[in-house]
């Protein structure tokens, strides 16, 4: 048993097990990856991990403690920051107020407190520059500064992933949960991306699950590879391996797939 | 653009110089109005800010947090009558009369907010507009209540009486300085409650309660806390009501009032307190004020009035007075979608990038 791991999971949709009893353990500061084709079941295993999900059966085990059952800001006050395949942001406030969402478990100040916030040594007041000034760290890791007070729904798709890693980032998790952040981004962008996931792993001293079609990315950066097809589990191990696998190619590519 | 120096000067109460100059111009006129305004103008500013209170309060549940309350008039309701039935019941000083009123209109928030943890868009519209309506009738049909003779508010009075120590305000200017202090005191927290971790999630579980809650907010608090501050402005605003109108009856506080408060928002700009305060100032104008005199003006009055009482009653004006009130919603919503604060807004990015 790892420092977080999956065990059993299934669940079933009107019949159809979107996710069929799936289990792998992670290691501390592990980059882990999974792959598989459209509607195999990668985002379902997320939405089981992070709460949004009742699994049927199965846990979600992070330092020994199941999160099975729990809700959903349970399980991020736990230490599981995620992002989502199709951006949920909050549109209608700034780069700064999402980012500061994200420092939303680490701060205290209640609505009493918060209204009587008037002037620089009020506690509110107090809290409030501290934890902006934790954000402005993440603003400039990165590099969001030139959109920095701009509404969230008027950036660009490459922008706002990125922005939605930033607040998972703000979170400060231990395990952070990246689903196709890559996605929408040009080459340019994804190569940052890349640096970035790694320095994030390095500096913040994160465990990393990703979700990502992005082929040359998960062999850059993934430590192992964890392939699924139709809820069920192909294979599971270092990258160069599993892309020479033949269910994978043969799941990938079809019956006559050339590897 | 400013160079800023600080993080604080983000969240500062005063952005710049500039704001400062205009709020401490604007306060200056507002605190020397009783100079040379009559006792009629007076009564209409009170009823103005009262309504400002209750609107700011409402703009944090339906702009801010997302939810529809149709019911505002209840917590209204509820704050006149627990504010005036705690005076004379029990002998309490008005202003903990009024905070213990906004705290029990508040925690009628907290429970009507429980079934909106299950219930959206037009059902939690349907389940606040039977609560407003209920609390209409629970107060009309209870003798403890006045019934539907309604309740006389006592004298106000600030000091506490137990101790001899009185201070009764009786003139409309007096009246005038302490809606007003209230509005003031009332308006800062809504804008520092917005500006904080608070406001915050109310607007995150607003545009995505999905990512609201991976990232820590319990909806289930912060849904029924957004009702209950709500309700709380509301309470506040309806203790003043009663002191501001003097007589009272349940039929006061009846739907389409929770209707106006919603008008009021929506015409000034959902999610912005100074969209709220100009709401609530233009709506109590146009429905208390200037369609009252229609018959008076120039050439078009008498019209106005002959088409009215042709076609609709013969009690006429109060008829154009509503069918005027909609045009103006209609016009601003037509013109300007995002209410009265949007036009700021656009007045503003084209000054500063005027002459582009």
């Amino acid at each position: 048993m790892g420092y977080f791991s999956v065990e059993n999971l299934s669940i079933s949709f009107g019949g159809i097990k979107a996710v069929d009893n799936i289990s792998f353990s992670v290691e501390k500061n592990e980059i882990f990856s999974i792959i598989g084709p459209n509607g195999s079941g990668k985002t379902t295993i997320f939405n089981l991990i992070s709460g949004i999900y009742k699994p049927d059966d199965g846990a979600v085990i992070m330092e020994g403690e199941n999160l099975v059952g729990k809700t959903p800001d349970r399980i991020a006050k736990k230490g599981i920051a995620r992002t989502f395949q199709n951006i949920e942001l909050f549109a209608n406030a700034t780069v700064m107020d999402n980012l500061m969402l994200g420092r939303h478990i680490h701060m205290n100040t209640g609505i009493f407190t918060g209204a009587f916030m008037f002037g620089k040594r009020s506690p509110a007041a107090r809290e409030e520059v501290e934890h902006r000034e934790k954000v402005e760290k993440i603003i400039d890791f990165l590099e969001l500064q030139s959109v920095r007070d701009q509404f969230v729904g008027s950036l660009a798709y490459g922008k706002r992933k990125l922005v939605e890693v930033g607040r998972a980032l703000a979170l400060e998790p231990k395990v952070m949960l990246l689903d196709e952040p890559s996605a929408g981004m040009n080459t340019e962008e994804k190569d940052d991306l890349t640096i970035w996931i790694k320095d994030i792993r390095e500096d913040y001293q994160m465990t990393i699950l990703l979700i990502e079609h992005d082929m040359n990315m998960i062999m850059g950066i993934s430590d192992r590879v964890f392939a699924m097809q139709q809820g069920k589990k192909i294979t599971l191990g270092p990258p160069q391996e599993v892309q020479k696998h033949p269910e994978v190619i043969k799941a990938y590519l079809g019956e006559e797939g050339i590897s | 653009m400013d160079m800023k120096r600080s993080y604080y000067e983000d969240i500062e109460l005063f952005k710049s110089g500039v704001i400062l100059f205009w709020t401490i111009v604007f306060l200056l006129v507002l605190f020397t109005f009783p100079l040379y305004m009559s006792d009629y103008a007076l009564y209409l500013l009170n009823l103005i800010m009262v309504y400002v209170i209750v609107s700011v309060g409402l703009n944090i549940l339906v702009g801010s947090t997302g939810q529809i309350s149709l019911g505002h008039a209840g917590f209204f309701a509820i704050g006149a009558y627990a504010t005036v039935l705690l005076m004379t019941n029990l002998q309490i000083p008005f202003f903990i009369a009024i905070i213990a009123a906004a705290f029990i209109a508040a925690f009628f928030g907290f429970i009507l907010g429980l079934p909106a943890l299950r219930l959206e868009g037009p059902y939690l519209t349907i389940a606040t507009l039977a609560f407003g309506l209920a609390i209409m009738h629970v107060i009309g049909h209870t003798e403890f209540f006045g019934g539907r003779q309604g309740l006389m508010a006592p004298p106000l009075d600030l000091g506490i009486p137990q101790l001899g120590w009185s201070f009764v305000l009786s003139s409309e200017t007096s009246k005038y300085y302490l809606v007003l202090i209230i509005t003031i005191l009332m308006v800062l927290f809504a804008i520092n409650i917005l500006k904080t971790k608070a406001g915050r999630a109310f607007v995150a579980i607003r545009d995505s309660d999905i990512a609201a809650e991976v990232i820590g907010i319990n909806l289930t608090m912060y849904k029924t806390l957004s009702f209950a501050v709500s309700a709380f402005y509301a309470g506040i605003g309806g203790g003043l009501f009663a002191f501001v109108l003097g007589f009272f009856d349940p039929f006061t506080f009846n739907l389409i009032l929770s209707i106006i408060f919603i008008v009021m928002i929506v015409v000034g700009g959902l999610g912005s307190v100074m969209g709220s305060i100009t709401g609530a100032a233009l709506i109590t104008y146009l429905m208390y004020d200037l369609f009252k005199n229609v018959n008076e003006a120039p050439y078009v009055g008498p019209l106005f009035v002959a088409f009215s009482e042709r076609w609709m009653t013969i009690t006429g004006m109060d008829n154009f007075n509503y069918i005027a009130l909609g045009l103006v919603m209609i016009g601003i919503m037509l013109f300007e979608p995002l209410g009265m604060f949007g036009a700021w807004i656009r007045i503003k990015k084209y000054w500063k990038t005027w002459p582009f």
